[in-house]
């Protein structure tokens, strides 16, 4: 079994169509850790000892929050700084992280047409990831394709319910190794896993 | 008739302090002189008014140095003797060691006998505490280079007074006479060794007393409140010790001196300082006046040029001395002018130690008349030297001077940048973190048993009201840079905060308030940083109740910020209304119609839709009304 970390990061969860779903489709899941940023550090002084035990402890680390403004929320880029430190994640003693699996977990409002070079965005949401593409790869981590839900504006609850069913599925596959993780960094998206029953093992 | 001379002699000195002292700092020459000015015109020499036999007045204003010596005794913690070890100690000693030697030297060439010589050297070898100290810390340069030499240098010489004072009797060739003209002391009928054990006796006496007596009987005092028992109990002590001393015939400088060193731990120390320092000021006053006073203008005359040219030629000895010590302990030569220029001149211990030698006959009568004037004249040769000094000499190096600033500054700087008024609940945590953070307090506290249990705890708390001006100035309060207010009287409070805006403007304020009426108050008087008790600890609690009822903790968080903002926001726009007195009761209650109605209004505007960027429903609008892209 893979050990599954989820850090989610969302400031107004209470306003949340989207991930208030994925949330209570996850809830109580066995074998997933679920780190709630916002709930644990309401005044942003993140525990950098806790966060990186957390790490430690697991294979697959999933940064689950809305794609505001192309990125993750505040509190996301302060795990970042902090948590991630050099000589523990990166450089030449920085070894702690090696051979993880890293990859963000997020929600958009547009549809994924916006997200081309003609579209509304003009850059793919891959592209908008750089900079956590990279600092995986810098913490000797493999970036894992994205999990990425379109479109969040048009949805109804149905669609929205439709949704947080098929992620819980991706990740019950990911804790039962039921996806081969070495494929993961190669696909688009992780949403595709569900579709490759040649992977599943 | 006796009572009304006195009455009439206090009146003759404190008007001729009152007006030549401003008359003296207006014309830029310092209070020192302003007070040898008016010693000298009311004196015998000229008006007359005062000291028939200037010997007397001398006596009675001997007390102001005594006091002095007190207060510079306290000074002396022992954590700074031991830093300042080297300067007192190499500076101090060889000042006293080399001026002594050349002064004893250049009077055996010109006949006196061996011994006399030795006292004399010794005699004058000494600088005067008062004039010096007094002076430096009117110009401002006791925190510079020369400024803490002198402070060392002085100090030694103070301590060295005691082992003259044993060495003179020894110096004495001459059988001594029971003594006619001084008072009888306890020392006198006994054999050498009995006088040992008496003065030891004494000393052992003001260590224990000062140790074991003073802060009990303080803390009694304490408990009372009744401040001026206070001022009793300190001048009660000075004047027990100058007494003790009188009557084992030691000098009762110097026993203040030892009694003040007893006391530099206490807790007590701000209280008693603030206690004695403006008697202290009034009596030194008086001392100066007395030192004007006693020049013997018709000695002078006679041998004008002998006195002057002995008065320039000790001067120059010691100045010289003192130069080549400055060197080669490194003061750069601006700061090694000053320290010679302040030091030259001789101390008011000179009259002591004279009026002893002549008593145990070590000087000849004529001598000791001549050697009064020659030091008196070169008391009153000190400020003007100091004059001379900032006006011609300081102004050459004023660029060397301002790059030297900084390392001097920081040599003996025990004045902390932070001054925290009332330890209490309140205090108490503030003044813990900012020590937890290497920042270093002093911590004034009003309720005497807390400043034990606090001293118990190893926490140093100085006793004393921060609502006096004196004691502020005690506490560092020129030097700092924060002083936190933090009593639990609001009355309190505000008298410190009146305080600190008048006379030390520089200092930031943090004051506590406890009612909204306080924090108005505190906002009329000027003050910006106001911390209204329990109301972050309030917020807090609410806080965790939101979260309890299944509120985000980040929701909640943000919350409790945007009610503190507003309620800020409500409190300054109040303040403003409630300026009309008459409608007080009017504009409370508008106060809570209004308070009421922002809290109303916080829950639907503010509270919902913070977080306006975060997931708005507007936009979801605008979406569903396109095409898909």
């Amino acid at each position: 079994m893979a050990r599954v970390l989820i850090n989610f990061a969302h400031p107004a969860l209470e306003k949340s169509r989207m991930h208030a779903q994925l949330l209570t489709a996850i809830k109580g899941m066995p074998g997933i850790t679920f780190n709630d940023l916002y709930e644990q550090y309401p005044e942003m002084d993140i525990n950098i000892n806790r966060e990186q035990q957390l790490l430690e402890k697991h294979d697959i680390i999933l940064m689950q929050h809305p794609f505001y403004w192309y990125s993750a929320p505040a509190i996301v880029k302060q795990w970042l700084d902090l948590v991630l430190e050099h000589g523990w994640a990166y450089g030449h003693t920085g070894k702690a992280l090696k051979g993880k699996y890293f990859t963000n977990i997020i929600s958009a409002g547009g549809a994924e047409s916006g997200y081309h070079k003609e579209g509304k965005h003009q850059y793919s949401v891959h592209q908008f990831l750089i900079p956590f593409t990279q600092t995986a790869v810098l913490c000797n981590m493999h970036y894992a394709a994205p999990y990425v839900i379109y479109g969040v504006h048009r949805m109804d609850i149905a669609d929205i319910r439709e949704e947080a069913k098929r992620y819980r599925q991706t990740l019950e596959m990911l804790r039962d190794d039921k996806i081969d993780l070495s494929v993961l960094p190669q696909l688009t998206y992780m949403n595709e896993a569900l579709q490759l029953p040649s992977q599943t093992q | 008739m006796n009572q009304h001379s006195l009455l009439f002699q206090s009146m003759v000195y404190l008007a001729a302090a009152i007006v030549f002292v401003p008359l003296a700092k207006k014309m830029g020459l310092g209070a020192v002189l302003g007070y040898l000015i008016a010693g000298v015109i009311i004196g015998p020499s000229l008006l007359g008014f005062i000291g028939k036999e200037g010997e007397d007045i001398m006596h009675f204003a001997e007390f102001g140095v005594v006091m002095m010596l007190f207060l510079i005794g306290m000074e002396l913690e022992p954590t700074l003797l031991w830093r300042l070890r080297t300067s007192i100690l190499g500076l101090g000693g060889l000042q006293v060691l080399g001026s002594a030697a050349a002064i004893a030297g250049l009077a055996y060439l010109l006949g006196q006998p061996f011994n006399a010589s030795l006292a004399l050297g010794m005699i004058l070898s000494l600088s005067s505490t008062a004039i010096v100290l007094q002076t430096l810390n009117e110009k401002g340069w006791m925190s510079t280079a020369a400024g803490q030499s002198s402070f060392s240098v002085l100090l030694f010489q103070d301590i060295a007074v005691i082992p003259m004072l044993a060495i003179f009797p020894l110096l004495a060739t001459q059988v001594v006479a029971a003594p006619e003209l001084h008072e009888h002391t306890l020392r006198d009928d006994l054999p050498a060794w009995g006088q040992t054990l008496v003065v030891l006796g004494a000393v052992a006496a003001i260590i224990i007393a000062g140790r074991y007596l003073v802060n009990p009987l303080m803390r009694i005092i304490a408990r009372t409140r009744v401040r001026e028992l206070f001022t009793a109990m300190a001048l009660l002590m000075v004047v027990a010790i100058a007494v003790l001393m009188n009557l084992v015939g030691l000098s009762s400088a110097l026993g203040a001196f030892l009694g003040g060193v007893v006391l530099a731990n206490s807790e007590y120390r701000h209280e008693l300082e603030s206690d004695i320092e403006p008697f202290k000021g009034l009596l030194l006053g008086l001392f100066f006046i007395a030192v004007g006073a006693s020049i013997d203008f018709s000695l002078i005359l006679q041998e004008p040029l002998l006195i002057f040219g002995l008065v320039i030629g000790l001067m120059l000895v010691k100045a010289i001395v003192l130069l080549i010590l400055g060197r080669i302990f490194k003061l750069s030569t601006d700061q090694n002018l000053l320290f010679a220029f302040a030091l030259a001149d001789i101390g008011e211990f000179a009259f002591v130690l004279l009026s002893f030698s002549s008593q145990v006959r070590l000087l000849d009568e004529k001598l000791t008349a001549m050697l009064t004037a020659i030091v008196a004249i070169s008391m009153a040769l000190t400020p003007l030297i100091m004059l001379l000094y900032e006006k011609v000499v300081q102004p050459k190096f004023t660029r060397q001077a301002s790059d030297k600033e900084e390392r001097s500054s920081d040599e003996i700087n025990e004045k902390n940048p932070v001054i925290i008024a009332g330890f209490g609940r309140f205090g108490s945590m503030t003044g813990r973190f900012i020590r937890a953070n290497g920042i270093k307090c002093t911590i004034l506290d009003l309720d005497s048993d807390r400043v034990d249990a606090l001293h118990n705890l190893g926490i140093k708390v100085y006793y004393g009201d921060a609502s006096r001006y004196d004691l502020l100035v005690a506490a560092g309060a020129n030097d700092a840079k924060l002083l936190i207010v933090a009593t639990d009287s609001f009355d309190q409070t505000r008298q410190i905060v009146e305080l600190a805006r008048k006379y030390f403007p520089h200092l930031q304020l943090l004051v506590r308030a406890q009612q909204v009426e306080d924090t108005f108050d505190l906002m009329d008087l000027g003050v910006l940083h106001i911390y209204r008790e329990t109301v972050d600890t309030s917020l807090r609690m609410g806080v965790d109740a939101l979260r309890m009822l299944g509120a985000r903790a980040y929701h909640s968080e943000r919350a409790a910020r945007t009610f503190f903002r507003q309620d800020e926001q409500t409190l300054k726009s109040l303040s403003a209304l409630r300026d009309d007195k008459k409608q007080y009761v009017n504009s409370m209650k508008e106060r809570i119609e209004e308070m009421e109605k922002l809290i109303s209004s916080d829950r639907i505007k503010t509270w919902l839709d913070e977080g306006q960027g975060w997931d708005a429903e507007s936009i979801r609008d605008e979406v569903r009304g396109e095409p898909e892209a």
